[in-house]
């Protein structure tokens, strides 16, 4: 086992001053459930302003603990580590050559550059760390004379740490970054089938938030497979955020309805704005603080400034748009990365792609809309509520649906 | 709600004297066909039985029976096999524009392998003009590939004149005929029929999936593409699916005792339909009606202004399963290659729903369909997207 620890680094919770307790406790959870489902026995611990995973069975899967860590939000890197029982100086210099030599194996030796970086904090330890630093860059250059000392901007940190024991480490391997899942509160993400929601989901999941979904379902014009093709969404964002509520909602006398009574070039905006304000409803109730979508400006006649100008309207909570400014490639890029664009390309139909009118208004005017939407006003409070007792609540994990 | 399940092209409900054989073999007579003591002895005695039975419905020997894991491995190993052991002989293969994958994807893969393939001409009942596959055999043709019963429409070819024909032109083309959809509904006799190769699939038929079906004439020389044990004298290795194989005899069985009878029932359902449909204003049937080009159990509807879709999530609804005739959908277009082939209206091609009937159907089945249809048809249609 050539790493018996890792070191846990995080950014943005450092600096939170008085709140850095709760925060660091909140990763701590978050990293304890993610390990809960790796082979192997391991302790999650906070040290002197820094958090640890101790390995504490003799075997374990390295690559699942590390692609389990990366999916907690709030680690910036893990830095896999060998432990040491505090040695004399001979016998440490040969470790970390030893060490050095596994971490980059020859093929990958020539041109390196490196710094050695030494903490002491057992300060009874004979040498001090700039002796040390001295000594094992020395052994290194001599052991491995095809790598080079780049004390400015080495291409690897030899970090040797002197406590009880003492700990080693040259790799870095980045994490998921951003702050633990709800250490910001809750919200309520609009999931559709499609590319865009699940990545807003995610990242605003990655800014801290627990994520609760709604889904809008419009049998018989979407079937039950574009239903599991949202659960399977939620599955895969559930990865990173844990168990997703997801409110599945049927929306098809409404949208009915307003095909009936309003504008065809009209129809999408004034969909859009039922499901934000059923959203927000389902929101309050659930206690999440915002609601999140996957609009990004421009991408499609409904998310244009003004489109966006009449569904945001309708709502008090403030609405998350974590991808405003993204182009099209860029989702996609998140999407490949998180793992739900298999899933989102899937050809099923939901609800928005049903009643599209050939050419829907791309600068609808809030009045307008508002004015058109009286045309609704015998049945539609009606309406909304009996689509607000449809609420089928789908509790989804990483494995998929659990109830 | 009552389930009224329409969708027996894709595939079937089991026979419960079926499933309580297979759990008796499963349990019981669970031994490897080719192990030398009893509990062997027994899996092959019910080996035998039902090859025995399933040559009886074919009128051929046990021996030119060969199981498979389903009809489309029994359609690969078909045209492969064929392909190469013939190979050498020719290199031009004819066929149909409306076949399987199954078969379909086999001529694809065997065209980027230097096979010449030509695809014959269909007409707009779904059916292939016998003279014309005649015309196409070339001395060099090793292969024809013709499906009997269309999974789409329900045509029903004329594989007897077919074959007689092809063999008339040029004695050494092997004739292959897709009989997924006919057997278990149709008269198959491919020795009479000049067949020399014919595919069946048990899921199709009351036997549950696994399980598939390769009938191989005498003297006809394919070539087998899986190594192993040597099972089935070498032709397709592996232990066989003792169970799948009584299963699907047996319900081979079942269907066969009253052919004539079961075909009359599923005839009187399908004309009451067509009867019954007629009322509802921009409907049309497709492929023939009659009972000597149509089968018994398929009727294809398209319904104009209605999107295929959304009528099969409605009709679910009201506990009534059918498919669409052609899965469109907005992100990833697949147009059906039948409903294509016998050039069926661009508007069409997007509504067509497929009902397909089974003996384990009644009367009553048909009538709620052609009500939920004669309801919900109107009311789709007012929310029609122009």
């Amino acid at each position: 086992m050539r790493y018996q620890s890792f070191l846990i680094k995080y950014a943005e919770i450092g600096i939170k001053g008085k709140n850095r307790n709760f925060f660091e406790e909140s990763l701590v959870q978050q990293m304890k459930i993610a390990l809960h489902r790796c082979e192997g026995k391991f302790r999650v611990y906070r040290f002197s302003g820094r958090v640890f995973v101790a390995v504490d069975s003799a075997h374990y899967d390295f690559d699942e603990v590390v692609g389990a860590l990366q999916h907690v939000f709030g680690i910036v890197g893990i830095c896999p580590m060998q432990i040491q029982d505090v040695i004399p100086y001979e016998e440490l210099q040969e470790k970390v050559v030893q060490f050095f030599g596994e971490e980059y194996p020859e093929q990958t030796r020539k041109g390196l550059t490196f710094k050695v970086h030494c903490r002491r904090l057992a300060k009874n330890y004979p040498m001090d760390s700039q002796e040390i630093n001295a000594a094992l860059g020395e052994a290194l250059l001599g052991a491995y004379p095809e790598t080079a000392v780049d004390v400015h901007e080495p291409k690897v940190m030899v970090h040797v740490e002197i406590r009880e024991r003492i700990y080693l480490y040259t790799h870095t391997i980045p994490g998921a970054g951003g702050l633990p899942v709800g250490s910001g509160g809750k919200a309520m993400l609009l999931l559709s089938g499609g590319i865009d929601s699940p990545v807003a989901g995610w990242m605003m999941a990655r800014r801290g938030l627990k994520l609760d979904a709604v889904y809008f379902n419009a049998p018989p014009y979407t079937s039950e497979r574009a239903l599991q093709k949202v659960v399977d969404l939620a599955a895969t964002v559930s990865a990173y955020t844990g168990p997703i509520y997801l409110h599945n909602i049927n929306f098809t006398e409404i949208q009915l309805y307003i095909y009936e009574k309003c504008p065809h070039d009209e129809l999408t905006i004034i969909m859009r704005r039922y499901m934000m304000r059923i959203a927000e409803a389902i929101a309050r109730k659930t206690e999440c603080g915002a609601l999140i979508t996957g609009e990004s400006l421009g991408q499609v006649a409904s998310q244009t400034m003004r489109s966006l100008e009449c569904t945001n309207a309708v709502c008090t909570l403030p609405v998350f748009r974590p991808l405003i400014g993204n182009d099209k490639e860029e989702i996609i890029g998140i999407s490949k990365k998180i793992g739900t664009y298999d899933t989102s390309i899937l050809p099923y139909e939901d609800c928005c792609t049903i009643f599209v009118a050939k050419h829907p208004v791309t600068k609808p005017i809030l009045d307008v809309i508002a004015r058109h939407e009286h045309n609704l006003d015998e049945k539609i409070d009606e309406m909304v509520e009996r689509a607000l007792e449809t609420d089928e609540v789908i509790i989804v994990d990483r494995d998929g649906r659990k109830n | 709600m009552r389930e009224i399940y329409l969708d027996n092209s894709a595939t079937t409900r089991v026979f419960p004297e079926v499933a309580e054989l297979m759990t008796r073999i499963y349990t019981e007579e669970y031994g490897n066909p080719s192990s030398l003591h009893h509990k062997g002895v027994e899996a092959e005695r019910e080996l035998t039985k039902a090859k025995q039975t399933l040559a009886g419905i074919l009128k051929c020997e046990p021996g030119q029976l060969y199981f498979t894991s389903c009809g489309t491995e029994s359609d690969n190993l078909a045209i492969l096999g064929a392909a190469a052991a013939h190979g050498r002989r020719g290199k031009h293969i004819i066929t149909t524009p409306f076949e399987h994958p199954a078969v379909s994807e086999c001529m694809k893969y065997l065209e980027s392998q230097g096979y010449e393939i030509t695809t014959l001409k269909v007409d707009g009942k779904g059916m292939i003009n016998p003279e014309d596959v005649a015309e196409a055999v070339r001395e060099d043709t090793i292969l024809v590939s013709v499906m009997h019963t269309n999974n789409e429409i329900g045509s029903v070819q004329q594989v007897g004149e077919i074959g007689r024909l092809i063999k008339e032109k040029n004695r050494n083309t092997l004739f292959h005929v897709d009989a997924v959809q006919g057997f278990g509904k149709a008269v198959l006799h491919p020795s009479r029929m000049h067949i020399d190769l014919l595919a069946a699939s048990g899921h199709k038929i009351h036997a549950p999936k696994g399980i598939g079906l390769l009938y191989v004439g005498k003297g006809v020389r394919i070539r087998s593409t899986i190594y192993g044990g040597g099972q089935q004298g070498g032709m397709r290795s592996g232990t066989e699916n003792v169970a799948g194989i009584a299963g699907m005899a047996l319900a081979a069985d079942m269907l066969y005792r009253d052919l004539e009878e079961e075909r009359a029932k599923l005839f009187r359902m399908k004309k009451s339909f067509a009867e019954k449909i007629a009322s509802l204003p921009d409907v049309q049937l497709n492929g023939p009606q009659d009972e000597v080009f149509g089968a018994p159990n398929v009727i294809s509807l398209s319904v104009k202004n209605v999107r295929a879709e959304v009528l099969l999530h409605a009709l679910e609804d009201r506990g009534i399963y059918v498919s669409s005739g052609s899965a469109c959908s907005s992100n990833r277009p697949h147009t059906s290659s039948t409903l294509t082939a016998i050039g069926l209206p661009k508007e069409y091609l997007d509504s067509t729903i497929r009902i397909s009937t089974s003996v384990m159907n009644t009367e009553e089945d048909i009538d709620d369909t052609v009500r939920a249809l004669q309801e919900l048809v109107p009311v789709l249609r007012k929310y029609t997207a122009h």
